[in-house]
């Protein structure tokens, strides 16, 4: 069990690909770390960097108190899953789970104990003497954290480990990973791309773009207070609506003075939208409902402004009696609202 | 498809019956030649059933030889071709696969030169370079010896190409896994590339044994003492060696015995080879 500590760090790929840029995050003992953002944006570069599977271009990374930049991966004292599971196909699921224990020299009865104990804990216990390419994908999973928990290491490192799964089994799984680092209490950091993997699982998330980090926060703050459009744009589903605020002044909505003055967008997630005014300081937009696309226990509309090419979602449960092209009122809370620079892509407030 | 199943079978079966006997049937000339008395064949006639002097004339070959003809007895030959055969292949088995995990796994100057210079050498057979290569063996003074026989042969392009070819496609995510488990480089090979090799190196295996076995102008060249002829150049002199003709029933024996070791590398190995590809399929 550890803190990790990454300070500035940098990647440069030969090639100059400058997949990491400027990295610092403070990582506390027996916290789950998720870090989430689009494709390419360096996620896994990052945490094969923690994992030292790639060299680190510039600055320090931490491990407990030690400083790990050029310690091999054996020796970080961490365990890593991979996302296409990476068993040794050759050998059964027991020494998969033992191969590194045995390179450790531990004493053949502690490595029975903690495989047959790991093992249980994952319900492969049946599986012990099968070769991987006799499980299902499912069970090739619990067999690749079977591995990582075997070792007791101070931090577990996942690389998008569910993206192989059905999305039943994906949540599933979601949630006893998530129980299994709350019991043991191990520092982990996830990678993903799956936003609400990302929102479910962490204490903390990390929303990476370009190699940059964007925002870190609970998943509470990143969603309820997004840092940056792209996280407002990324984080939430359907995503945040933006609208110019020179657009609602056209319209004659009256704006809070609360904004801060360099605010030209605001943002409204589509289910702080209403069909009917808040009972609080409120803000209304007028437009044409274009498409009503139920989705079972809520429905998602899709309404066009009028001058403007972008048009607005809003969420509602149940499925409303309405007619597509249809004018429509919506009202927003003005506490819900969430205002932005433009340029500088950062949240004003 | 349907209604012409009958005929397509028969023809089929016509055609997969003929293939067999074109392969068979040199085979069996041979065995058979070998169980019949000389005076067979001075009426220039190959007999095509068995005749009475099979136990004969095996004990001949594998006891006395022929001396005149100046060939041993065939037990040493057959041991020297298969030292010599097993030398060969155990070399270029261990040179070829050692190389390719160097070439993949490693990052060294000049990797891909390398590479290619190895893969280059695929186009020198023995029997272009064999004038240089009697040369540098005869100044080692390896000229009679089974270092001489075999060292010249060892290097190989085609099994280096074909287990590279192999390791890149292995996960990368498995060498990882292993150094997360930590297992250095050479553990990383004995333990995890070795074994998902097996199918390969069967394979491998009896293709290179024959070609160790069957080697000819080699031996024939670097050999002048009876102790180290192997047995492909057994035959040869048996057809050539003597002033009368040649003792074909003698020659068949020797040839069926010749052929005997390949036949068992081959069942062994087969056992190995589809075993392997039934279990590394993931
Ligand atoms: N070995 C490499 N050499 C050069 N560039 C690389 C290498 N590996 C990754 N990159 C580049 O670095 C950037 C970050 O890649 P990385 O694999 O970390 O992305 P990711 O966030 O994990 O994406 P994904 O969600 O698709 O897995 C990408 O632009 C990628 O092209
Ligand atoms: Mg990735």
């Amino acid at each position: 069990m550890a803190s990790i500590h990454l300070d500035n760090l940098h990647k440069v790929y030969a090639g100059g690909v400058q997949a990491v840029t400027g990295v610092s995050l403070d990582i506390k003992d027996g916290e789950m770390i998720v870090l989430v953002g689009p494709s390419g944006c360096g996620k896994s570069t990052l945490l094969r960097m923690v994992a030292g599977l790639e060299t680190i271009t510039s600055g320090t990374l931490k491990i407990g108190d030690r400083v790990v930049n050029n310690l091999e991966p054996a020796e970080r004292d961490i365990a890593m899953v991979f996302q296409n599971y990476a068993l040794y196909p050759h050998m059964t699921v027991f020494n998969n789970l033992a191969y590194g224990l045995k390179n450790r020299k531990f004493p053949s009865n502690e490595i029975t104990r903690r495989v047959t104990e790991a093992a249980k804990m994952l319900e492969i216990d049946a599986f012990l003497d099968r070769k991987p390419r006799q499980l299902s994908g499912g069970q090739r999973q619990r067999v690749a954290m079977g591995r990582a928990l075997v070792r007791e290491p101070a931090a577990f490192l996942f690389d998008e480990p569910l993206s192989n799964l059905d999305a039943k089994l994906r949540v599933q799984m979601r949630v006893e990973i998530k129980q299994l680092q709350r019991r043991l209490g191990t520092t982990s950091l996830y990678v993903t791309h799956d936003q609400l993997e990302a929102l479910t699982l962490a204490d903390r998330l990390v929303v990476l773009n370009g190699g940059v980090i964007e925002q870190v926060g609970t998943p509470m703050e990143v969603y309820n207070k997004p840092a940056s459009l792209f996280v407002a744009g990324f984080i939430g589903s359907p995503a945040m609506n933006m609208i110019p605020v020179e657009y609602l002044q056209a319209q004659g909505a009256t704006l809070p003075e609360i904004l801060p003055d360099e605010t030209d967008l605001v943002g409204i997630r589509p289910d702080e939208l209403s069909l009917n005014p808040p009972s609080d300081a409120s803000l209304s937009v007028k437009g044409t409902l274009m498409l009503l696309e139920p989705a079972g226990a809520e429905s998602h509309l899709y309404i066009h402004l009028e001058g403007s090419d972008q048009p607005i979602v809003m969420r509602v449960s149940g499925v409303p009696q309405m007619q597509e092209g249809q004018a429509i009122q919506m009202y927003t809370s003005v506490a819900a609202l969430h205002p932005f620079n433009k340029a500088s892509g950062r949240r004003t407030g | 498809m349907v209604e012409n199943n009958r005929w397509g079978n028969l023809f089929a079966h016509l055609v997969l019956i003929l293939g067999v006997a074109i392969v068979v049937f040199p085979v069996y000339v041979a065995v058979i030649a070998s169980t019949h008395p000389s005076g067979t064949f001075l009426r220039g006639v190959m007999p095509l059933l068995p005749g009475p002097n099979a136990l004969e004339n095996y004990r001949t070959v594998i006891f006395e030889g022929r001396s005149r003809a100046g060939t041993p007895p065939i037990g040493g030959m057959l041991w020297n071709s298969f030292v010599m055969a097993m030398a060969i292949t155990i070399g270029k088995l261990s040179i070829s696969i050692l190389s390719a995990f160097a070439i993949v796994y490693f990052r060294f100057p000049f990797r891909i030169f390398f590479f290619w210079v190895i893969f280059l050498t695929l186009m020198l057979p023995v029997e272009v370079r064999i004038v240089p290569t009697f040369e540098v063996v005869a100044n080692l003074g390896m000229l009679n010896s089974f270092a001489g026989l075999s060292i010249p042969l060892i290097a190989s392009a085609t099994a280096t190409f074909l287990f590279r070819q192999f390791f890149m496609t292995v996960p990368e995510e498995l060498m990882e896994a292993a150094r997360v488990d930590g297992a250095g480089p050479m553990k990383f090979f004995k333990d995890i590339l070795l074994p998902l090799s097996i199918t390969n190196i069967a394979a491998l295996f009896v293709i290179m044994f024959i070609y160790g076995w069957n080697q000819y102008l080699w031996p024939l060249l670097i050999t002048t003492e009876q102790e180290y002829y192997t047995i492909v150049m057994g035959i040869q002199r048996m057809v050539t060696g003597g002033d009368s003709e040649p003792l074909w029933h003698l020659v068949m024996a020797t040839v069926t015995l010749a052929a005997l070791p390949p036949i068992l590398v081959i069942l062994f190995m087969q056992r190995l080879f589809v075993k392997g590809l039934t279990e590394t399929e993931k």
